[in-house]
């Protein structure tokens, strides 16, 4: 085992930093939990009929009137905190997940050929980029979610506004991934194994995905998990200004939303749990992030 | 005056205690040369690390002694170090570009060193930073001071890295490859300066070089370093010209001579490594003699200027373009080796460039085996020259993909060009072909970097070979090698020129790999031709200065010392 380790420099790494260790066990934790929050927890929170307004507001146990069926109590409709948190962080993750792809997707694609063909393109894209950058990320949100409750007919704007968010996100996030592919290209493009692949009149889309883009993965990786991140945070954000997802299908950010009526109230669980989840979540992939960073990345070192 | 005993340097790694450095022995006397010599890898800039304290992280002393007069150089604490560094010993770097700090004037890094050290106001202090660089042969040294570092050439820079060193006037200058990164011309003049230190001032230096014709050229002694031990040490003249140790004579024995050509370099071959004899008669070389030997074609380049966009100097003029070659015409004859040679920035590797298409030429025409050659991006893609010109790359580590298996790497021309369709005969092609450069069959799994950098360049030529070409450029194949292991290379090239009757650009800024390997010479000169002749004659009896220049300031080792 210790000299499987040994062999893998990052894993090697890995096992002398407890920072990360403890991160990657409360990442990998939340993960699992929302992956099979429907096989772990006792209550399907989008399940009207599962939960009673008779149990509303109850404290988590350590309180008093704190009730072992609601181990992190329950909110004004009775539901379990717990259940609600993990289908939260379910819908969160979702999101962020799928949003990160598409971003990475998009400006990894536009990124490598900018730093691929240079000149005009190169331009056009970065300034398109410049442009995104300089509008909020909220107002992407808001001006997509406009476009589709103007655009689509009432009836599918609930069953779309998952898509309408990730698309949001995802809109504002790909120009890290572009600038970065970017970079990363004009550095590769004057190593000597692409001007072979050049020379030899290999196809430029060939050159750019089969040679250039492993050989920059690493930073992209890097940004990937920072990104996911900050997808979670923007998702938490936009539910929580209402833009974001319905009360009945509560992300963690609508779950922070609605425990703010209840701050002053004394019913502090309500906004403090899921607000320290999100927390933990984002720390914790933050701090991966970081430790990838340095890994795959010798000049930091 | 510097004494080492038994110098042990250890590296705590993952997987223990590395030795890097084990029971050195060197003592330095004032006014004395030091040379320390060996491949990359022998632990040479550990020990002048070691010396100075400035050992990277975690590398540390485990054991001897080091004493400079009456100091003992190991019980000192971090702050007595400290006060010793650049006030007794002193450093010269390898780059004289990145050992300046760009932001501040010459002045002030030589006035804050001096005021560092001595207690003395600042006007004597920069009385003495103008004395020194005068002394550095800097004219106009008190105004010349103002500038900053890019405002020298690179010469001049490294003079004032110097002056930089001196100016606390030190016993002992540890040079780390101070002119590696210099052209010949300017790499005599700072060896001629740094001799005159030693015998006016009584510096001692420990010059740290891995080239020989450096040591061969100032060194008063020598230690011959190979994995963190020495080989042998003593008078230079002993060392090097009647070596005792078989390494040594090794050594000797790779440096290529720059006075005659030797048909091949003597080196004993490493474990693991075939020669070309051996893999003789093997399938790589039927397939290629088939394809290639048939007829050799020659490469003819006519008129040729390249230009780069200039620095724009106002908004409303055209920049001034760059000219980076200018009116290159010359005849590559089919079979033969045609060697470019020219210092740095001479448009070599814009020569090189331009043949294989990557830039394109301002004007001038190109011609390969009588058909014309299109320049540039006219050259389209499935052009038959893509697979008859091919390269190998000057460094081995950026010109294999890092995240490619090496039997992709090499059968992505068969595939390219469709020489062999059917994958396990690529496959096996590929593993006859790693033999025929001397690579053992396994290596086609593993990837680039666990190879070291001499077995990466027979990677890179077996692949242009796997492309079947009759033309290979080859851009300063061995100017990231260590000189065995360009022996070999070299050895292996000329195998396979001669094999194949391969028609070679061979690019070098080594004068005397050059004559190793080429039939005629072309000499550059700031993108112009200075010379073109048949090697011999260039090198007996060159026509232009600038040849003859060049030949005279290239350190040589004397002829007896070669009686090997």
């Amino acid at each position: 085992m210790l000299d499987f380790i040994k062999r893998y420099e990052g894993l090697w790494l890995f096992t002398r930093s407890p920072a990360v260790i403890i991160a990657a066990i409360v990442g990998l934790a939340i993960i699992i939990g929302a992956v099979f929050a429907p096989w772990i927890t006792s209550v399907n929170p989008y399940d009207l009929a599962s939960f009673s307004l008779m149990d509303g507001l109850l404290p988590p146990v350590w309180e008093e009137f704190g009730n072992p069926r609601f181990p992190l109590g329950t909110d004004d409709q009775g539901r379990d905190m717990i259940s609600s948190i993990l289908y939260g962080a379910r819908l969160s993750l979702i999101i962020g997940v799928s949003a990160m792809i598409i971003a990475s997707a998009l400006g990894v694609g536009l990124g490598l050929a900018a730093g691929y063909f240079g000149g005009r393109f190169d331009a056009i894209v970065m300034r398109i980029a410049d442009i995104q950058l300089a509008l909020p990320a909220i107002l992407t949100a808001l001006l997509i979610d406009g476009i589709a409750r103007g655009v689509l007919p009432p009836e599918v704007q609930q069953d779309v506004r998952v898509a309408v968010l990730t698309l949001a996100i995802a809109l504002s996030l790909w120009v890290n991934f572009a600038r970065t592919a970017r970079a990363s290209t004009f550095v590769q493009m004057n190593k000597e194994y692409v001007q072979a692949a050049v020379m030899q009149g290999q196809h430029p889309i060939r050159v750019m995905f089969v040679h250039i883009l492993p050989n920059i993965l690493g930073p992209l990786l890097v940004i990937m998990t920072v990104d996911l991140a900050s997808a979670i945070l923007l998702e938490a954000t936009l539910s929580f200004l209402g833009i974001g997802l319905p009360a009945d299908s509560p992300s963690l950010g609508t779950l922070i939303r609605i425990g703010m009526q209840f701050l002053l109230s004394g019913e502090w669980w309500i906004l403090w749990i899921p607000t320290l989840f999100l927390v933990a979540l984002v720390v914790s992939i933050n701090i991966i992030g970081d430790f990838l960073r340095d890994v795959l990345n010798p000049r930091l070192r | 005056m510097l004494r080492v005993k038994n110098l042990t340097v250890k590296f705590p790694s993952r997987f223990g205690d590395m030795t890097s450095v084990e029971d050195m022995v060197m003592s330095i006397d004032a006014g004395e040369i030091h040379g320390l010599v060996g491949e990359s890898g022998a632990g040479k800039s550990t020990v002048g690390a070691a010396i100075i304290g400035l050992l990277q992280k975690p590398g540390y002393v485990a054991g001897g002694d080091m004493t400079l007069g009456d100091t003992d150089l190991r019980s000192l604490d971090r702050f007595e170090a400290h006060r010793l560094r650049g006030k007794r010993i002193s450093m010269i770097f390898q780059d004289p570009q990145t050992s300046l700090n760009p932001l501040m004037r010459i002045e002030d890094q030589l006035i804050e060193t001096i005021l560092a050290h001595e207690d003395m106001s600042v006007a004597d202090a920069k009385a003495r930073a103008v004395d020194l660089l005068d002394e550095m042969g800097i004219d106009d040294a008190a105004n010349r001071m103002q500038s900053y570092p890019h405002q020298f050439s690179g010469g001049m820079r490294q003079r004032v890295v110097i002056a930089l060193a001196l100016c606390t006037n030190p016993e002992l200058i540890i040079a780390d490859e101070p002119t590696t990164a210099l052209d010949v011309a300017v790499q005599s003049q700072v060896l001629d300066l740094i001799r005159r230190l030693a015998d006016v001032r009584r510096v001692g230096f420990m010059l740290i070089t891995h080239d020989i014709g450096v040591i061969a050229q100032i060194a008063d002694t020598v230690t011959v370093m190979r994995h963190g031990k020495m080989v042998e040490n003593g008078l230079t003249a002993q060392v090097l010209g009647q070596p005792k140790a078989a390494y040594t004579r090794q050594l000797m024995a790779a440096v290529p001579p720059l006075d005659r050509k030797i048909a091949r370099f003597k080196v004993p071959d490493e474990d693991g490594i075939i020669t070309l004899a051996e893999a003789r008669g093997n399938a790589a070389e039927d397939w290629l003699l088939r394809g290639i030997k048939a007829d050799s074609i020659g490469l003819t380049l006519d008129g040729i200027n390249v230009e780069f966009p200039g620095v724009r100097t106002s908004f409303w003029s055209k920049p001034e373009p760059y000219v980076a070659l200018r009116d290159i015409s010359f005849d590559v004859k089919p079979g033969s080796v045609v060697g470019v040679v020219g210092e740095s920035g001479s448009g070599k590797s814009t020569l090189a460039k331009t043949m294989t298409g990557l830039i394109k030429p301002v004007s001038g025409t190109m011609s390969l085996g009588g058909d014309p050659l299109p320049v540039g991006k006219a050259r389209a893609r499935n052009h038959p020259s893509r697979q008859l010109i091919q390269m190998v790359f000057q460094d081995p580590f950026s010109s294999l993909n890092s995240r490619h298996r090496i039997g992709k790497i090499l059968g992505e021309p068969l595939w390219l060009y469709g020489l062999e369709t059917d994958k396990d005969a690529r496959h096996k092609l590929c593993v006859d072909m790693l033999s025929l450069v001397g690579m053992p069959p396994e290596a086609i799994d593993k990837y680039p970097h666990q190879f070291s950098g001499g077995q990466r360049q027979r990677i890179a030529v077996a692949r242009a070979l796997l492309a079947r070409p009759k033309v290979l450029i080859c851009d300063e194949p061995t100017s990231a090698l260590d000189v065995s292991i360009q022996a070999q290379l070299l050895n292996l090239l000329k195998d396979l020129q001669a094999a194949f009757g391969l028609t070679v650009v061979f690019i070098s800024h080594n004068l005397s790999v050059v004559r190793q390997m080429s039939d005629d010479v072309v000499v550059l000169r700031n993108g112009a031709i200075q010379e073109v002749g048949p090697s011999e004659q260039v090198y007996t009896a060159p026509s232009a200065d600038y040849t003859k220049r060049l030949l005279e300031l290239t350190p040589v080792m004397p002829a007896q010392w070669r009686a090997l």
